[in-house]
């Protein structure tokens, strides 16, 4: 759902590229000349498709594998779940692995636009930390292997205002009006509302979405804006803002380059989410894609991809390689506690809908 | 003979239109009816879309929070349309009587930010007026204010962010409008005995209506559409139509729905613009 690029660019690119999928409705038959699951065949075409979140790769991954492999990997990018599912769901992409976030997982696998992988083609899947494997995405892990994850909280100017504590309510402070953001994200605030009020994140009660809309009514006025992670990096950065509403990512990166800046996953609860490989159905080059696949799971791969993207890593085996720098940041290795804590963002079905008239709703109000 | 003079000319003013009509029934037409098919679909849960005559989506646009939006972003392509209207036509009327051999490099000037992405100038815009910005800065140089002041994520930025981007499209058909007119209807106005200002109000200004017409619509249609200005500039929280559609596709995957706002928001587009077009129009029949 969130990566360091979800930037406004390349989610107007993604408006475009949704219009543009309309189109391909009507131009293409969807591609059913390889619908078989990965395994068997004859020698593939040394190529493979990757579609991806932008700037969502250390600059060695892909170069190395061609080393390695011999295949050619011709890289796309995607600005929102919801983009790459419309295209999926438009057929013939050729696109061979993706990158869907946790709910969008669910989604395709109950869409039938994900296939299964083939554990025996990926040995490195034991790398995967049990923590994060068997969510309740993909509660077998049978279509999805996770290929980074971060969380979603404060980073606030600890040297202005002083140490926060780990809770929701300081977005809420009056004290700190103007200078406070929260995400241009439906989901993420209305799960912070959720979560001060002590609810699941993946809440479905009227009832309970009526009170998370009154609490973030109530917030509105006291917020410079809602931004993209991205955006509220740089604010919070350079003392426009005191407190921002970011992803981990975000966060890491913002304090390793100013020691004024803190981060805090607040309590009673906080999202966590996981970006993840999937292989799409149709796609050309399956067992290319499950070489790929094992190869992001290695464990200097793993740790070269997030020593770049500021995220964590999922791959247990990467842990000892990960920059010390960065295992120093606050919460960038979460305690039991912390972990513990955090909630997944899970597919809410038709109610999606009324989450998004809520946002509106306290945007325009 | 002047039968077939007629249709030789049809035939080859047919070979020269083919072209752009093939473009436009591919690109606009084509993509236009899906839209409408689309409108009364039914959308999945998960996106997609199930064809069929689905009237509900047009009954959803009802909800007052819809409503509001809609005619807020009304209000401020009107808003934005009158002030490019009151910054343009003096810049424009200044290039065409007052602007002498400059008169090329200077409507050539007007042109200069057509050169950059819109998406990089709103960025621009960002920069600028931030909190450590240039307009910040100089505000304090100048001993206007203390600290930083709230310059960008107002609606006000919204504003002005609207009217620096589509200001080039009310002053060329202005410019277009002034440069045809005829100085020496001025001359016969002040022979006559009217004072400049009568000569502008009763012979300038009314000629150059359909400049003006032609500014307002250019400005005012891709004003009432727009949704990245509000979300750079405004930080989100000035929702406009535009960003209601987005959602819809991109966010709550409501594609049904997202065409129904599109096909309204075209509808009330012509409504209006037809509306305005003979309004000026009989006024200017009055004015002359």
């Amino acid at each position: 759902m969130k990566r360091i690029s979800r930037g406004r660019f390349l989610r107007t690119m993604g408006a475009a590229g949704v219009a543009g999928s309309t189109l391909s409705v009507l131009a293409c038959q969807p591609n059913t000349s390889a619908q078989s699951g990965g395994g068997g065949g004859g020698p593939e075409e040394k190529a493979l498709n990757f579609y991806n979140w932008a700037d969502y790769v250390a600059e060695s991954t892909v170069p190395d594998f061609e080393k390695q492999t011999g295949i050619k990997v011709t890289q796309d990018f995607f600005s929102s779940n919801e983009d790459l599912l419309a295209k999926l769901q438009a057929g013939g992409t050729g696109y061979d692995v993706i990158v869907p976030s946790d709910y969008m997982v669910a989604i395709m696998i109950k869409s039938d636009v994900v296939q299964k992988l083939d554990m025996a083609q990926i040995p490195n899947s034991k790398n995967v930390g049990k923590e994060y494997k068997g969510l309740s995405y993909d509660p077998n892990n049978e279509y999805s292997l996770p290929y980074q994850w971060g969380t979603t909280g404060i980073l606030y100017n600890k040297k202005e205002i002083g140490q926060l504590p780990e809770s929701w309510d300081p977005l809420w402070d009056t004290e700190f009006e103007g200078e406070m953001s929260m995400l241009n994200d439906t989901r993420e605030t209305l799960g912070a509302a959720l979560y001060k009020l002590g609810y699941s994140v993946n809440a479905t009660d009227q009832g309970q979405l009526e009170e998370a809309k009154a609490e973030l009514k109530k917030q509105n006025p006291l917020l410079r804006g809602y931004f993209d992670s991205t955006e509220a990096r740089p604010l919070v950065q350079n003392g426009d803002l005191l407190l921002g509403h970011v992803f981990s990512g975000d966060a890491f990166l913002a304090l390793s380059e100013n020691e004024d800046l803190d981060y805090v996953i607040p309590k009673p609860a906080a999202t966590r989410w996981t970006d993840n490989m999937c292989i799409p159905n149709g796609a050309e080059h399956p067992q290319n894609a499950h070489k790929f696949i094992n190869y992001i799971l290695d464990a200097e791969v793993g740790a070269e991809l997030s020593n770049y993207t500021y995220y964590a890593t999922p791959n247990e085996a990467a842990l000892p390689m990960i920059d010390d720098a960065l295992k120093k940041l606050p919460t960038y290795s979460p305690t039991q506690e912390q972990f513990e804590r955090l909630q997944v963002i899970e597919d809410t079905g038709e109610v999606t809908r009324e989450y998004e008239r809520i946002f509106t709703e306290v945007k325009s109000s | 003979m002047r039968e077939r003079v007629a249709k030789g000319w049809s035939a080859g003013l047919a070979a020269l239109l083919a072209p752009v009509t093939l473009w436009l029934g591919l690109f606009f037409l084509i993509p236009l009816l899906i839209i409408l098919v689309y409108s009364f679909g039914t959308s999945g849960i998960y996106g997609g879309i199930t064809l069929g005559f689905n009237p509900g989506n047009y009954l959803k646009v009802f909800d007052p929070l819809y409503l509001e939006i809609i005619v807020r972003s009304f209000g401020i392509a009107a808003l934005t349309t009158l002030i490019c209207f009151l910054l343009g036509y003096p810049l424009a009327y200044f290039i065409v009587f007052k602007g002498r051999r400059w008169r090329n490099a200077l409507i050539l000037l007007v042109m200069v930010p057509f050169w950059t992405s819109l998406l990089i100038r709103a960025y621009a815009w960002v920069v600028i007026l931030g909190g450590n910005g240039i307009a910040n800065k100089t505000l304090q140089f100048l001993g206007i204010t203390d600290g930083p002041v709230n310059l960008i994520f107002t609606p006000e930025a919204v504003l002005m962010g609207m009217t620096y981007s589509y200001l080039p499209f009310m002053v060329l058909p202005l410019y277009a409008a002034l440069e045809k007119f005829d100085v020496r209807l001025k001359e016969a106005g002040k022979d006559l005995g009217a004072s400049r200002w009568q000569t502008f109000v009763r012979v300038t200004f009314p000629l150059s209506l359909p400049g003006v017409i032609a500014g307002s619509i250019l400005v005012f249609i891709p004003s009432a559409g727009e949704f990245v200005i509000p979300d750079l500039l405004g930080g989100s929280q000035t929702v406009m139509t535009g960003n209601l559609i987005q959602n819809q596709f991109l966010q709550s995957r409501d594609w049904a729905f997202g065409s129904a706002l599109s096909v309204l928001l075209a509808v009330l587009l012509l409504g209006a613009i037809m509306f305005y077009v003979r309004r000026i129009g009989s006024d200017k029949l009055e004015g002359v």
